[in-house]
């Protein structure tokens, strides 16, 4: 799948969007994997309740299934208007 | 209902103009205009605005069909750009018609609250002392959903 990073976690990781092969059932399970990869990542990830996820371009929440998601981004809370 | 997002400029009153031109059953229209806002110091040099593509547009067509069937409403305009922009610029713009003002300045109001939380833009300051960062949401941008 592709992974998406927005505002000052694309930032921080250092890349827009990335593909991701993983088992992965859940995002929490994506976001746990991706923090194992490397310091970069488990940094940015290190605070949930400072980050927002959709997955194929919907809201949605930490628990929500990725099984056969195409698209999961990751970004800061928006701020838009 | 018209959806626009763009990095290009656009002028706020050929817009409104267009947007409540030739209607006859409705007897309000509501506009509301974000502008890129200086610290009040000339310190900001610009905002840049980044957005999710393949999700803007559908976002923004979610929060305008919210409001219609919340809503009496005639039509919807939303605007928003993204990219580099300097203070006084135009960054967006949202219009509401409807039959009476009411149902038009809340659905305005409602709009202008979604837009803030719930569509993906993120904006970064440029201050003229060279330091870039992200705005932070605000708690009270987040408590304002709750109202509707």
């Amino acid at each position: 799948m592709d992974v998406l990073y927005f505002a000052w976690v694309r930032e921080r990781i250092g890349l827009p969007k990335e593909k991701v092969t993983t088992d992965a059932a859940t995002v929490a399970d994506l976001v746990a994997e991706l923090r194992a990869r490397e310091e970069r990542y488990d940094l940015a990830f290190s605070d949930l309740s400072a980050l927002r996820v959709a997955v194929d371009q919907e809201l949605t929440d930490f628990d929500a299934s990725i099984k056969d998601a195409r698209e999961v981004a990751f970004f800061p809370p928006m701020t838009g208007g | 209902m018209r959806i626009v997002v763009q990095d290009t400029p656009f002028d706020m009153g050929a817009e409104a103009e267009a947007f409540a031109n030739g209607r006859h059953d409705m007897g309000a229209v509501v506009t509301f205009t974000g502008i890129v806002r200086d610290f009040g110091d000339g310190g900001l040099d610009a905002m840049e605005i980044e957005h999710y593509p393949g999700m803007t547009r559908k976002a923004l067509e979610t929060i305008a069909e919210e409001a219609r069937t919340r809503w009496s409403l005639g039509d919807v305009l939303v605007i928003h750009r993204y990219g580099r922009m300097e203070p006084g610029e135009k960054i967006m713009m949202v219009a509401t018609a409807a039959p009476h003002r009411k149902d038009a300045f809340e659905a305005a109001e409602y709009l202008m609250d979604y837009l803030k939380s719930r569509a993906p833009f993120w904006k970064k300051e440029h201050a003229t002392t060279g330091e870039t960062g992200w705005v932070a949401a605000k708690d009270e941008d987040e408590d304002a959903l709750s109202r509707w």
